[in-house]
């Protein structure tokens, strides 16, 4: 499942892009970090790696070169460690291997990668200790319960203590921190009852140990630490999951330009030394580096991640170019108009920051209830100290009952229970493709009751595909043998239409912003725009959406592609209106585009050229009407949207900037993915509920014995096992109903691994 | 009562040792890629490798 999120999320941001100019050789080395003897290592994403055959291609493509010393294919998060000489041979061989062995390939910056986590480490490594702490102590008061005689309990008792204390000191430190951050800055949080009741347990136990006493609560307190680490590992995990997935989608921004000198000389430089004025030169192919104006040439300016346009549109000199746009055919020389961090980007990334606050508005389930957990339980303890007191008890007694109420209401159900569902969810999302950021997301997408939709890209594949019509299937299918050969991306839509390409038995020779020329037996094969098969020009109409095949010179078909609605576009809107969700679409493009689609997808409510303000301004109206909309969109244009939206979606080939944006990012390229999230997400909720309601019932029969001082540690320990297991078992049962079935978009996948 | 002073710490110890082993296990990148440690057992030891 995940090579579909590979092979998808990749391929088509990635390939529309010579991948080989992103990496400039320096551009590697500077991602490089040191390794031992001298060397330096590098990390590749592998996204179509997935079994043994492959781990042995891979490695065996980079061993033999003289510059690698050792190359190791992780197949978990389909990643391969490089490490090599950087004095010999150019590091630009390492992705060169990887992809001649056929396999797509592109760096991974140490800096933005999720997957080292020194949280997580520590997380896990508290979780071993107190779990052999609490199954040992576990031991000694089975059989302290079982009637063991003072003397023997006595000696449990320390043997106890000696394992406990020092493990409570290190596995209770995340708890420890947390809660005495949550102090200093005057607040509660779900750590505070817990370190305190930990702390009172275990400081009472060891008081019964020395005046050998009964009842020592040391299993209470380790078993509680225990399951709370295995909530936060849980909830940990889930996060890091959705991060690195993500890291391995983030394609390389271009980070150089390439700079002319006023002697007409080319240089390659940094785009943050592109200031007003500087005179650049834009390559077929390259993604414009920053808000520039034309001063020579024309083309074509694919602007889809930008605007959502969707057909390319045609520029010349004078014309406005937005950074991030990509340049199609030819190579224009452009003037800078403003540096990079005026540009497009910048400002989107400023909006984005703006709309923020709905999610920082947003506090988690859990700590709102724990918010109204914490006091209640620590005033029952107070109460119950000051009742026995007053009853004269005498301290100790009051004091012990008062410790059993804390070890007792201690929120393993709050602990456990809510990161128990939403591991689950995320690992269920995960399997059908769909990947979630954090808890907090699941929540959210549970209250959303609009879903605004974005179009190109979103409701439409993105892509071009080829138009129904009648084609000869021998023409189809050596029209499509010349398109794998390009990277373009109407060449990629019309080579995804053939069932299988043939190899073509000559040179074939691609021509930038062009096309495909292959002198094969049967003739020359030219594959590409009007010009180029040697036709008079046309109409500028039509621009971008047509590809011309001609054998020798002659006309032998033209092909029309368009960017379809993805197949289950009408499906998943039917399905979210049978869930009493308000379905709207918001477009940058144009009305005609937009109404044509709305209309086929019977969409009453729809809005076209709407900036990314407008959009903003349509979510905060929903959000004034005491609605909360999910934002589903990949452009740039659509970020601030998605950021500012109550909750939000994105597919997985939304451009880079739209994902990180998004609560939840689907791999699998399914729009039904929406329905299944927000069904899930209710689904989810109702179990959190639920869940806190198995917590209340257990306080409701357990803290009265608490109280009145019936509770001893055996008594805990059965209580608090028995509700633990409870609420996963329920948490478990997320995992039950229909998946969505992930279809295998087979050819985009040998599109990219020729 | 004196069988009990041999065999606990026997007991911890042994419990001891499984922690321990397992935080190796952990620092040591075991868990790394648990798919790729299963798949690689499909392979292939280089010396077969070059006998073919």
């Amino acid at each position: 499942m995940t090579a579909e999120l590979a092979a998808h999320g990749l391929d088509a941001a990635d390939f529309a892009a010579p991948v080989e100019a992103q990496e400039a050789a320096d551009t590697l080395l500077a991602l490089s970090v040191a390794a031992a003897d001298g060397c330096r290592s590098l990390e590749f994403a592998v996204p179509d790696a997935y079994c043994a055959a492959c781990i042995t291609t891979i490695e065996d493509a980079l061993t033999p070169l003289p510059q690698v010393r050792s190359a190791r294919v992780n197949l978990t998060s389909r990643r391969v460690r490089v490490t090599f000489r950087s004095g010999q041979g150019s590091v630009l061989d390492l992705p060169r291997a990887i992809r001649a062995s056929g396999y797509r390939t592109h760096v991974l910056d140490p800096a933005a990668d999720g997957s080292r986590d020194p949280a997580l480490a520590e997380l896990i490594r508290a979780m071993a200790v107190a779990g052999f702490a609490a199954a040992n102590i576990m031991l000694f008061s089975v059989s302290v319960w079982a009637g063991a005689d003072a003397p023997t309990r006595n000696l449990f008792h320390w043997v106890s203590a000696l394992i406990a204390l020092p493990a409570i000191a290190y596995a209770g430190r995340p708890f420890f921190r947390s809660a005495a951050a949550a102090l200093r800055a005057g607040r509660t949080n779900m750590d505070v009852p817990i370190a305190i009741g930990v702390t009172l347990a275990t400081g009472l136990s060891l008081y019964e140990t020395i005046t050998s006493g009964e009842h020592a609560y040391f299993d209470a307190s380790t078993m509680l630490l225990f399951f709370l680490l295995v909530g936060r590992t849980l909830d940990h995990l889930t996060q890091r999951r959705a991060r690195s997935a993500l890291s391995d989608l983030a394609r390389l921004l271009p980070r150089r330009a390439t700079l002319v000198d006023p002697d007409g000389s080319l240089r390659q430089v940094a785009i943050d030394e592109i200031v007003a004025g500087s005179r650049l030169l834009v390559r077929p192919g390259e993604r414009v580096p920053v808000d520039c104006r034309i001063t020579e040439g024309e083309g074509t300016i694919d602007t889809a991640l930008v605007n959502g346009e969707s057909t390319p549109s045609r520029v010349g000199p004078g014309t406005q170019l937005a950074a991030g746009t990509i340049n199609l055919s030819s190579s224009l020389r452009v003037e800078a108009v403003r540096p990079a961090t005026e540009s497009f980007l910048a400002r989107m990334t400023e909006l984005m920051h703006a709309a923020e606050h709905t999610r920082t508005r947003y506090r988690r389930i859990a700590d709102r209830a724990s918010a109204l957990y914490a006091p209640a339980v620590h005033l029952t303890a107070f109460v119950t100290f000051l009742g026995w007191m007053l009853l004269g008890a005498g301290w100790h007694t009051a004091l012990t009952n008062a410790v059993a109420v804390l070890i007792i209401t201690c929120p393993c159900a709050l602990g456990l229970a809510v990161p128990m569902v939403q591991a689950t969810a995320a690992g269920r999302l995960f399997r059908n493709g769909i990947m979630m950021r954090d808890g907090a997301a699941l929540e959210r997408a549970a209250a959303v009751t609009d879903v605004v939709f974005d179009k190109t890209g979103t409701l439409t594949r993105g892509a071009p595909a080829l138009d129904e019509q009648p084609l000869d299937p021998a023409v189809l299918r050596i029209a499509a043998s010349l398109a794998a050969h390009s990277t373009h991306a109407l060449a990629r839509g019309l080579a995804a239409a053939a069932y299988g390409v043939v190899p073509l038995d000559g040179p074939v020779v691609e021509y930038a912003g062009q096309g495909v020329e292959a002198v094969i037996a049967s003739g020359t094969w030219r594959l590409g725009s009007r010009a180029f098969c040697g036709l008079p020009a046309e109409d500028a109409g039509s621009a971008g959406s047509r590809v011309y095949l001609a054998r020798d010179g002659h006309l032998v078909a033209e092909f029309t592609l368009r960017d379809g609605l993805r197949d289950d576009a009408s499906s998943a809107i039917r399905r979210l209106e049978e869930d009493r969700l308000r379905v709207a679409i918001l477009s940058g493009d144009a009305p005609a585009a937009v109404a044509a689609v709305a209309t086929e997808l019977n969409v009453a409510d729809f809005a076209a050229r709407q900036s990314p303000a407008d959009k903003l301004g349509r979510l905060a109206a929903i959000d004034g009407a005491g609605r909360k909309a999910m934002m589903v969109g990949d452009g740039i244009n659509d970020a601030p949207a998605l950021r500012g939206a109550y909750a939000s979606m994105a597919p997985s080939s939304a451009s880079d900037i739209g994902r990180g944006a998004a609560d939840f990012v689907f791999t699998n390229e399914r729009l039904e993915s929406v329905p299944f999230t927000i069904e899930l997400a209710h689904r989810a909720h109702r179990l959190v509920l639920e869940n806190f309601g198995i917590a209340i019932a257990y306080n409701a029969i357990a803290l009265p014995l608490a109280v009145t001082g019936q509770v001893t540690p055996f008594i805990a320990a059965i209580a608090m096992s028995g509700s633990s297991f409870l609420v996963v078992a329920n948490a478990m049962r997320l995992n039950l109903g229909r998946d969505l079935v992930a279809r295998r978009a087979a050819s985009r996948v040998d599109g990219a691994s020729r | 009562m004196s069988g009990l002073l041999v065999l606990i710490p026997i007991a911890l110890l042994l419990g001891l040792g499984a922690l321990a082993t397992f935080l190796w296990a952990l620092r040591s990148g075991q868990y790394e890629d648990l798919k790729g440690a299963g798949e690689r057992i499909l392979q292939d030891d280089p010396q077969d490798h070059a006998r073919r």
